[in-house]
């Protein structure tokens, strides 16, 4: 006798929910804005906050907006913007932009107590290691977003210049020229 | 009535100061005395890098395999001379950026002595996959500065049943003799490599183009090709850049290749004169490529010439031997000066791909401060590609460098004929270098922010499994609870 009222009782609660949930739903519903959801995607999508949002959403939205420059994306640079400002259709100066420095996280191995914290948290697994033992850093995975770097307890976690290859080595854009150039 | 012709036929281009005199008449020395020490680099190709097949402390007879190739697009590399391998590592690299390459260091016992050679062959009992096996076993790559693998565009010659091979004798750049003085001296294996080339291509034909201010390399080509009526000798005139595909293939054969297409569309494949040369002694003579002549030349040289050169040699060791007067030196650079590569330093290895080494003093080197455009158009006239050099320079200025590939800049080919022509010395081919070096990474960026995404899914997914599994398994251990209890309660009852 007990079993079945707990059984139905638990039922009722169940549907009860559920259809509160799916009425929820219909009226809460966030009407997504597809030039928001454009953007987002061009976006890199570490949700790493160096855009001074929480994530790449809200500064979808925020461009989507007018609230936040095309440039807002650090980690995007000047190709994102580019792209942003063709699919918004404006034009943009990008000549004074300094493109922002590109630095990955590197692992020091003296002061690392492999305590997995870091492994935590980054977002695109670039840190790879088990517990108890060193934990070392892919660096072409890591996007830059600075979030182990928060956490880890004895600062053996530093952001680094990407080491300069034969493979990405390239020619540095010319000095301007004199000042009175027609543009 | 020709010179209209030529017209036609020759888009844009310069006529650089030619400044071969001080080498043309030399011939080739073969007493450059054997370096001590070689650096090979793993790397002398375009395509996947060589994996050594030697150990530290290995003995070595020259010729032997040092490295193997690599996938379908790579070369071997082998012992430009006997002697012992002294280490596999990192070395800096003949690039502007010296950066480091993995390297085959080789201390050579002076002794030179090749490992046992196979008797010479006849390349014509050889089927035509034979040969270019044999082609890519030798480590050959075009020899002009480009060093694509040679087999690799002999298997798409073969695949593409190409009508017509081009040999390109043209050797356009300022200072660079090394091709004419070769097609003086050893026209015979040119000949005997371009015939083998053809055997191995299935391909009928051949065209030898040789610009005119070479008159014995041609009389000496001509007469060496007499016999054979499947060869033709050509001369062309004397023009920059007359040794890019396109503008030979033009002038030669009167086709156009389209313009996002490949010389293969229209039936033709352009090799070098150096590397007809090298085929033919790793076909006929079982010899794979270990040495090459290098031109040294440019102002600070006291004895210029043309010297045959074991791969690995450091630039350093040639310079002397030229009586090069380093402080007289301003500039030192790997190819010719209009689109070869300045060198940082010295202490780098000769490579497959050094055609020259120029030792070039201020005097020949100083072009005049840069000033603004004065929109004289003569980069547009110059250009041999029909690009804009003067508007997409602005554009990657201005750091718009999509609106710059709108008009052309992955048509450019960096043959330098803007920046040679601008009377206000703006650096044109530097921005292009600079926008295609540029558009290169941020291809590379856009790849990693996909990749970024993807990791970030597929993290998300795991978080979330892993979730949920903790709340299946908070469920089941609840409704075990529920259970344990409903069950306590009915025995009470019972
Ligand atoms: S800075 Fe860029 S990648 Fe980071 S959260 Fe903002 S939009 Fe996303
Ligand atoms: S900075 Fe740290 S957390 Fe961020 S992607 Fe790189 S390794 Fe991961
Ligand atoms: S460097 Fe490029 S733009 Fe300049 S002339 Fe050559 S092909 Fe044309
Ligand atoms: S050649 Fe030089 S000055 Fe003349 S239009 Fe071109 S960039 Fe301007």
């Amino acid at each position: 006798m007990y079993v079945l009222s707990a059984i139905a009782s638990l039922a009722t609660l169940g549907l009860v929910l559920g259809w509160l949930l799916a009425i929820a739903a219909k009226y809460l519903k966030v009407e997504s804005n597809p030039i928001v959801e454009e953007l987002e995607a061009l976006m890199p999508g570490s949700q790493c906050g160096q855009c001074g949002f929480p994530g790449c959403r809200p500064a979808a939205q925020a461009i989507a907006n007018g609230e936040a420059p095309i440039t807002v994306c650090p980690p995007g640079g000047s190709a994102l913007a580019e792209q942003f400002a063709a699919l918004l259709g404006v034009s943009i100066d990008l000549s004074n932009f300094e493109e922002p420095e590109f630095l990955i996280a590197k692992v020091s191995e003296d002061t690392c107590t492999g305590c997995t914290r870091c492994f935590k948290v980054c977002p695109t697994d670039a840190i790879v290691g088990a517990a108890k033992q060193i934990h070392a850093v892919v660096a072409d995975a890591c996007t830059g977003c600075q979030k182990c770097i928060a956490v880890c307890p004895t600062e053996c976690l530093q952001m680094h210049k990407p080491e300069v290859t034969l493979r990405n080595w390239r020619w540095q854009k010319p000095l301007p020229e004199p000042v009175g150039a027609p543009a | 009535m020709i010179s209209l012709m030529q017209s036609f036929r020759i888009r844009g281009g310069v006529h650089p100061d030619p400044r071969k005199t001080a080498t043309t008449d030399l011939s080739i020395s073969s007493d450059f005395p054997l370096p001590k020490k070689l650096y090979i680099p793993l790397q002398q190709h375009v395509g996947k890098p060589a994996e050594p097949v030697v150990r530290v402390g290995d003995y070595v007879y020259k010729g032997q395999l040092l490295a193997h190739s690599q996938g379908m697009i790579s070369a071997p590399v082998h012992a430009p001379s006997s002697g012992i391998i002294s280490d596999i590592a990192d070395y800096p690299a003949p690039h502007p950026s010296a950066l480091p390459i993995r390297t085959v260091f080789m201390e050579t016992d002076g002794k030179d002595v090749w490992q046992l050679l196979k008797p010479p062959t006849d390349p014509f009992g050889l089927s035509a996959e034979e040969i270019s096996l044999r082609v890519g076993a030798a480590g050959v790559v075009g020899m002009g500065g480009a060093t694509f693998p040679a087999a690799v565009k002999l298997n798409l010659g073969r695949k593409n049943k190409i009508s017509t091979l081009l040999i390109n004798g043209g050797e356009c750049e300022p200072y660079l003799t090394c091709d004419d003085r070769l097609m003086q001296e050893s026209a015979d294996g040119i000949i005997d490599g371009i015939r083998i080339m053809l055997h191995g291509m299935e391909t009928p034909q051949a065209i030898v183009g040789i610009e005119d201010n070479k008159p014995a390399a041609f009389r000496a080509m001509k007469k060496a090709a007499a016999d054979f009526r499947q060869i033709e000798v050509r001369q062309v005139p004397t023009h920059y850049p007359m040794g890019w595909d396109r503008q030979l293939i033009r002038y030669l054969t009167g086709k156009e290749v389209p313009a996002d297409g490949r010389a293969t569309d229209v039936g033709v494949l352009m090799h070098n004169v150096a590397t007809a040369y090298a085929i033919h002694k790793a076909i006929r003579h079982n010899r794979p490529l270990v040495d090459r002549v290098v031109t040294i030349a440019g102002g600070a040289a006291g004895s210029p010439g043309n010297i045959w050169v074991p791969i690995g040699t450091l630039i350093s060791e040639l310079l002397d031997f030229c009586r090069v007067d380093r402080p007289r030196m301003a500039r030192l650079v790997m190819g010719g000066p209009m689109m070869g590569d300045a060198l940082p330093i010295a202490e780098l290895p000769v490579v497959k791909a050094t055609s020259g080494i120029l030792a070039l003093t201020q005097d020949e080197i100083t072009r005049g401060s840069e000033q603004a455009c004065i929109r004289c158009a003569r980069c547009i006239s110059a250009c041999p590609a029909g690009l804009l050099p003067v508007d997409m320079a602005n554009r990657i200025r201005s750091n718009q460098l999509e609106s710059a590939v709108d008009i052309g800049l992955k048509d450019c080919i960096s043959c330098g004929s803007c920046s040679y022509v601008c009377p206000s010395n703006i650096p044109l081919v530097h921005y292009f270098k600079y926008a295609a070096g540029e558009l290169a990474a941020r291809q590379q960026a856009q790849h990693k922010s996909e990749q970024t995404k993807k990791l970030i899914e597929e993290r998300n997914k795991r978080i979330e499994r892993i979730e949920k599994q903790k709340a299946e398994e908070a469920a089941r251990e609840l409704a075990a609870k529920v259970a344990k209890y409903s069950a306590d309660q009915a025995e009470q009852v019972l």
